[in-house]
């Protein structure tokens, strides 16, 4: 009995400590994510580059169009758009990834750079996914 | 309680202390010595005679004459770097890997360097095909700078990539890296002779400080021999 409750404890302490670390990796992919595919454009701190690239830190781009953001990401866009009262014009590359990998993307950017917008669900992101505008 | 942080405090105190002085004599060391920067390149001895004696010159490795056209659609050539210290590098603007960070970090010497005619900016566009004129001069306005101080230049590839060797910078089209070109990320810094007599990395911050930092050795060296 003793030893069975023993097996118990280590196992909930196991169970603990790999939801944690999972949850931990989690947190660090959008992060990790964002240092692979975006920063060399967007910049360590979200900035952009003067009228050329524009800024992630806060954006209201980010919250005006937040529907939009996830097929932004996997197919990338072009054309004129306006971020903080500026407008931008440069091609974005679309970075083909999965759709948790761009949750966990997303919530990076959207809670970070001095943003602070909710945060999405995976379900929200596939159904965004689902609809985006035909590829051109 | 108290008494260990003022003994902490004590020790901080004394510790910045210490690091306030030697910094202090670092400073006058670095100001005592005057640094001279090297000169890369392949250098070649050529004898000469003066006087009946033989005398060996030094002929150091430099960049040769060039004509390219900027975002004004002006020409470019080495009658607008004549005398001048410049700094160069290579980039393209649809390029979605290291150049917006290279251009962020030379953004930082433009900035340094905007009121002194001495300096000029050279950026060459190694995808002159797409890299147009206007293409440039889209792109220059965005960044809002001036071109008398930083050229964006494009021309005919062929000679473009012939610069490029001449700078020992390693640009060359490769249908294997992103955006379909490869090319080193390093800044060079030139000197009124057109020498090349520093090169950085242009996407390191730390490397660019160090670049700003150059850029007077040479301005000074200028006085000097001018006197």
């Amino acid at each position: 009995m003793r030893q069975n409750k023993l097996v118990m404890v280590a196992m909930a302490g196991f169970a603990l400590t790999t939801l944690t670390q999972c949850f931990t990796k989690k947190k660090d992919e959008g992060k990790r994510l964002y240092e692979q595919h975006c920063q060399s454009c967007h910049m360590d701190d979200g900035s952009g580059l003067k009228g050329l690239i524009p800024p992630l830190a806060n954006a209201d781009y980010l919250q005006t169009h937040r529907d939009a953001l996830p097929c932004i990401i996997r197919h990338g866009m072009d054309g004129s758009i306006i971020v903080n009262g500026v407008e931008y014009n440069k091609e974005m590359p679309g970075v083909d990834l999965r759709a948790d990998h761009i949750t966990n993307l997303l919530n990076y950017i959207q809670t970070n750079f001095g943003n602070d917008n909710p945060r999405y669900t995976l379900t929200e992101v596939q159904e965004l996914l689902e609809s985006c505008p035909p590829e051109r | 309680m108290s008494k260990r942080n003022n003994i902490s405090l004590k020790t901080g105190l004394a510790a910045g202390f210490l690091a306030l002085a030697s910094t202090a004599f670092y400073g006058c060391d670095s100001g005592s010595k005057s640094k001279t920067l090297p000169i890369y390149g392949e250098r070649e001895p050529v004898e000469r005679v003066v006087n009946g004696e033989t005398v060996i010159d030094t002929i150091y490795h430099h960049i040769p004459d060039f004509a390219f056209v900027d975002q004004d659609s002006q020409l470019v050539t080495q009658e607008t770097v004549a005398g001048k210290v410049y700094v160069s590098d290579f980039f393209f603007t649809s390029c979605p890997t290291i150049c917006p960070k290279m251009k962020s970090q030379m953004l930082r010497v433009y900035e340094a360097y905007k009121d002194n005619p001495n300096v000029v900016l050279l950026s060459h566009s190694i995808d002159p095909e797409h890299d147009t004129v206007a293409v440039l001069k889209d792109y220059a306005d965005r960044l809002g700078i001036e071109t008398s101080k930083w050229h964006m230049l494009t021309g005919d590839m062929d000679s473009i990539y012939k610069i490029a060797e001449q700078y020992l910078a390693a640009a060359r089209v490769d249908e294997g890296a992103e955006g379909g070109f490869s090319h080193s990320g390093d800044f060079y810094l030139i000197d009124q002779q057109r020498r090349i007599r520093g090169h950085y990395n242009g996407t390191l911050e730390e490397d660019v400080d160090r670049l700003i930092k150059d850029i007077p050795l040479l301005l000074s060296q200028k006085e000097h021999e001018t006197k």
